[in-house]
């Protein structure tokens, strides 16, 4: 891996020509052909899974590379769209909207629960800096406090996921239980405004649609920085052989936590975009199931693959809507099969489907019509 | 066979649609003729609803799946039974009722997603649907901002008045203040202890419960627990209730928690032909899973009982068991669920259109004198005069009705001092 | 609270309270016992666990309604033969699964969690499918019902005191199976060297089947025991699956004992907090403390020495 740092670069392009070419056919379906075919409806359909795919992408980070499976990150998702849902919450309980009730001013929820002053902690989110800024570093100082609780103790594989598990599960109860600060089982709903801008209309979800995919891209090379980078192969040797690299001298437990932290920040991202195009936020993306189910688009997707993570996502929950629509049933019995299906048959999923049978074709293809692509297109991206 | 059903069906119809047209002579209804009088569809539908000339479309909105359709079930098959036997008598406005049902499959964000679906792609002209609390408040948003109309229904908190929504089932008051009322004078009850689940119905339900219970009768609450939903160790609770005594136990337990509750006051020796228990969270759905045995003796308030003694249940019951056999059980909300669609006929037809502003305008004073709770109203807050019932709970899991209101009971979404 | 009451009323909440500790205890430990012996022995992450519990609720559901109906002279003792038949059905469904599922996967633990998981999903909608969505009420013989009357206010639940006898029973079946038994003994040394429990003759499929199925049994078992207590339908399971966790990851994985040691505390403590507080508060509190106690002892109360 060391032997020969000089090559390794020179081999070791920030993007193979193939990745370039997945990067702009995805973007292309994002940013072109969904636009033009769907309606309105269904590309904000398509936008709300889309912000999935932050957390898969997260997955791949943590998981993939890592080898380290998180079962909670609906909790971090959870919390970028809480955070989020707060803000936007705060804006639409104006004096003005609440004046039924009989502390003018505070959520709707804060007043059935006879809570007569904002609490604390909501204050600093009628602040959209503020309130970005916490999007960003609240999931990235919880995940690194477990993170470096956990890894520092060198807890690992299986018992990781399933204590992020249990934080999943005791983060619901305690949203449900509180509800007066925090909306309880109905979550926070009825946003309405950002920043006086009403993201209710249809081309607000047009606007954020396009927003969202922006990030979504922004992370994707984000991360094939993150993997391309000395640190991703770290991290790569740290999941196949962890004492090697700890006996080469390298923490460890802070190469993990900070996969970890990305991977949470991905989530957050991805949760306060939900929120901002769905227009509320509830607990049921905090707990077990969603974070499972966030897992498996991963896994449909590709482990390894960052552009699997994106396609999984829109694969499985495609099927999905339509599955359920037609065969409420039947949908049920199907994701059942795919998870087991996508861990004894495809462990590496889509991806890796592609990477078999697809990718040697067209990569004699692509060398038959472009000679030398792999020198001219990392120049071109510099 | 078959055939035999169609045509009971149909002759039940017929005798009910010729109770209607003499109670509500400003509706005309004629089953046969109204195919030929139908308006024309520009004339009745000017907001782009999915009206044809011989098909209207409204939506289904409930879990089909997911921990709630233990308790949706019963909605969606009242709804459908509704609009089978409106289809029967020849439709709304001369047109067929065409349904689309979508699951909510028990998540929240799926009721909104589903929600804006049959507004913006199906262009219902109206919905029925939503169960919990949670599922109305994702999916309201939604009615409000495309202009839909939703028929709610389930009993709840109140606190809640939308222009796009109509409210079937009893809002807090209606359900507990005339209860407390009987339970002060008939069980001359001093001490109430309350038990619910941690969400906003039970907290709401029994604050409303606690105004009227100190300043109105001005009695005591001695004790007031409420446990995560889907708790199912009640073991330390009943020791509390064993220690204050109370005179009444008022209990808003829901879900698989009341199945856990129950068998396990049973089997702490709590004899409820003894100890007064009173609830508002059992119907004839949730005995199915508790056992009649288990719960013998409980008083629940309700609305309506399968076991009303009235011609329009008799019929109710007798259609419902038809359609989906003889062994299901209807509850409060069932019930509440079969009056939607009638309700938004009778409304569409007394507008003249299906425009949602216009039925909307013609909702309030609409009268349903064939409902199988007996009769209801529709008030300017869009929600229910309805009677207020209580019962006694039987081994065989019907109910014993006890009390009955003698007169309507007007709702009140935000009671003044109650808050 | 306390003040207005008389003492001997308070003494005998006092030993009411105790008995509804240990009740919860049985429950906590009853629910753990088969997860932990997967868990702790194989590795293995079974989150379809709450629906093999589900299976030996719907055995006894169908048991109660075959001796209403053809025995009902035996009525009053078909309680044994439902939890035998819970226990025989989740084993061998199980042990089912076991070959067809987990024993491709005993090199990636990791994967075991999302194929159970798709697993129960399926468990799920297939009790739906055959049951209904409703809860169904499961007929208790009259034995089972009531309290026992100690002194003139102490009144112990005879169901609570029958989980506590089968938890007890089974806790001390499964101690013995595992420690002084052959059966123990190879199972053991399957876990902790595989290969060279392999080379001495031990065949460890058969082994690694049979533990599966005996974890799923207990799960079983514990199924049939909570229709006394709990409700039965599809998602039942679901109920209990996190409680289930927690009490494992805190006793600490690979430990029995640390199993039992935890779902004692975590019962105590919330049996206690709950006649104090509030239920909904007892729960977060407890669970409070659990994540606390994690953070700061990530491996549980009970470890093996064991770096992975």
């Amino acid at each position: 891996m060391t032997r020969s740092p000089a090559s390794n670069v020179h081999d070791n392009p920030f993007m193979k020509p193939m990745e370039w070419i997945s990067l702009a056919l995805l973007a292309a379906v994002i940013f072109l052909v969904l636009p033009m075919l769907l309606d309105a409806f269904r590309l904000n359909l398509v936008g709300k899974y889309l912000t999935y795919s932050f957390v898969a992408l997260g997955l791949v980070i943590c998981w993939g590379f890592g080898g380290i499976l998180s079962l909670g990150q609906g909790v971090f998702f959870g919390l970028g769209g809480y955070l989020m849902a707060m803000y936007l919450k705060l804006e639409a309980s104006s004096i003005e909207n609440t004046k039924i009730q009989s502390t003018p001013g505070i959520p709707d929820f804060m007043d059935w629960n006879q809570i007569t002053a904002l609490p604390w902690f909501w204050k600093p989110f009628t602040s959209l800096p503020f309130t970005i800024l916490a999007v960003l570093v609240v999931p990235a100082l919880f995940a690194f406090v477990i993170g470096t609780a956990m890894f520092r103790r060198r807890v690992g594989g299986t018992y990781f996921a399933i204590i992020t598990q249990a934080i999943a599960a005791i983060l619901t109860i305690l949203i449900v239980g509180q509800q007066g600060y925090t909306g309880g089982i109905n979550g926070i709903t009825d946003l309405r405004t950002l920043h006086g801008w009403d993201i209710r209309t249809d081309s607000a979800h047009n606007i954020l649609y396009f927003v969202n995919g922006g990030l979504l891209v922004a992370c994707i090379l984000f991360a094939q920085y993150v993997k391309r980078s000395k640190l991703g192969r770290i991290l790569l040797a740290m999941r196949d052989k962890e004492d090697r690299v700890r006996f080469s001298g390298y923490q460890v437990a802070s190469f993990k936590t900070f996969a970890f932290c990305l991977a949470a920040v991905f989530a957050a991202i991805g949760g306060a975009m939900f929120t901002l195009q769905v227009g509320f936020m509830s607990p049921s993306f905090v707990g077990i199931v969603p974070s499972i189910e966030m897992v498996i688009y991963a896994a449909v997707g590709g482990r390894l693959s960052l552009f699997g993570a994106v396609w999984g996502t829109l694969l499985v929950n495609w099927a999905k809507t339509t599955f359920s629509e037609s065969f409420p049933e039947l949908w049920l019995f199907g994701l059942g099969a795919l998870f087991i299906a996508v861990v004894l048959a495809f462990p590496n999923g889509l991806a890796g489907i592609y990477r078999t049978y697809v990718e040697p074709r067209l990569t004699r293809r692509v060398k038959a019509l472009e000679p030398a692509p792999a020198v001219a297109l990392p120049h071109a991206a510099e | 066979m078959a055939e035999d059903k169609g045509n009971g069906l149909q002759s039940a119809l017929r005798r009910r649609l010729l109770m209607g047209l003499a109670g509500v002579p400003a509706i005309a209804l004629l089953p046969r003729t109204s195919f030929a009088a139908a308006p024309p569809t520009s004339a009745v539908n000017t907001t782009g609803l999915a009206v044809t000339d011989t098909e209207v479309t409204v939506g289904i909105l409930h879990s089909a799946t997911g921990t709630m359709a233990i308790s949706e079930t019963g909605s969606i098959q009242a709804e459908k039974l509704a609009i089978a036997q409106i289809n029967e008598a020849g439709g709304v406005l001369g047109r067929k009722i065409k349904v689309i049902q979508e699951d909510g499959a028990s998540d929240w964000p799926t009721f909104a997603e589903k929600a804006k679906k049959l507004l913006v792609n199906d262009h219902c002209a109206a919905v029925m649907g939503c169960w919990t609390s949670a599922s109305r408040k994702a999916a309201l948003p939604v009615f409000e901002q495309y202009n839909g109309l939703l028929y709610y229904p389930t009993f709840y908190e109140g606190l809640e008045q939308s222009k796009n929504v109509i409210y079937t089932g009893q809002e807090a008051t209606q359900q507990i203040l005339e209860s407390l009322n009987w339970v002060a004078k008939e069980k001359g009850a001093k001490t109430f202890f309350f038990i619910g689940s941690d969400y906003i119905w039970p907290r709401t339900s029994n604050k409303i419960a606690r105004k009227h219970i100190e300043n109105v009768l001005k009695t005591k609450v001695v004790g007031e627990e409420y446990f995560p939903l889907g708790h199912t160790q009640f073991n330390s609770v009943i020791n509390k209730l064993k220690l204050t005594k109370p005179d009444v136990i008022f209990t808003d337990v829901v879900g698989g928690s009341n199945v856990a509750f129950y068998k396990q006051l049973k089997a702490a020796g709590i004899d409820l032909s003894k100890q007064t228990l009173l609830t508002i969270s059992v119907t004839e759905d949730e005995i199915d899973g508790i056992g009649g045995d288990n719960i013998a003796g409980a008083y629940s308030c309700m609305k309506y009982f399968q076991s009303l003694k009235n011609p329009n249940n008799e019929k109710f019951v007798a259609a419902f068991h038809k359609m989906w056999g003889e062994k299901t059980v209807i509850g409060d909300v069932t019930q509440a669920a079969y009056l939607g669609p009638f309700l938004w006929k009778m409304a569409v037809e007394k507008a003249g259109s299906f425009d949602v502003d216009k039925v909307v305008a013609a909702s309030p004073g609409i009268e349903f004198k064939e409902a199988p709770e007996g009769y209801v109203k529709i008030h300017p807050n869009h929600h229910l005069w309805s009677k207020t019932r209580v019962a006694r709970a039987l081994p065989t899991g019907q109910f014993e009705v006890v009390y009955e209101s003698p007169d309507l009971i007007e709702p009140n979404p935000f009671p003044k001092g109650y808050q | 609270m306390l003040g207005d009451y008389s003492l001997t009323d308070l003494s005998s909440i006092f030993v009411m309270q105790g008995f509804a500790g240990l009740i919860l205890f049985s429950v906590y430990t009853l629910m753990a016992l088969g997860l932990a012996i997967i868990f702790g022995q194989m590795g293995v992450i079974n989150m379809a666990h709450g629906e093999f519990m589900i299976l030996g609720a719907y055995m006894t559901y169908l048991c109660s309604g075959f001796f209403q109906t053809h025995l009902p002279a035996l009525f009053p003792a078909y309680f044994f033969v439902a939890m035998a038949l819970a226990f025989l059905a989740s084993g061998a469904l199980g042990m089912l699964v076991e070959w067809a599922l987990i024993r491709h996967l005993y090199k990636r633990p990791l994967d075991t969690l999302l194929a159970t998981w798709g697993l129960s999903l399926i468990l799920q909608q297939a009790y739906r499918t055959i049951f209904g969505p409703r809860e169904v009420g499961v007929e208790l013989p009259a034995w089972l019902i009531g309290s026992v009357q100690v002194t003139d206010t102490i009144e112990i639940p005879i169901n609570g005191m029958f989980v506590m006898a089968v938890t007890l029973l089974i806790t001390a079946g499964v101690a013995l199976l595992m420690y002084r038994s052959r059966f123990g003994a190879q199972v053991r040394a399957v876990v902790q060297n595989r290969p060279m429990a392999g080379a001495v003759g031990i065949d460890t499929e058969k082994v690694d089947r049979l533990t599966f199925g005996l974890g799923c049994g207990i799960a079983g078992i514990a199924g049939s025991a909570f229709t006394m207590v709990g409700s039965t339908g599809p998602t039942s399971g679901q109920l209990y699956i996190v409680d289930t966790f927690l009490i494992v990851v805190f006793g600490g994985a690979a430990s029995l004992l640390g199993t039992i040691a935890s779902a004692f505390s975590i019962s105590q403590t919330q049996s206690t907090l709950e006649f104090f507080l509030s239920g909904s508060t007892a729960k977060v509190i407890t669970l409070l403390s659990v994540v606390g106690i994690l953070m700061l002892r990530p491996q549980g109360l009970f470890t093996l020495k064991v770096r992975r």
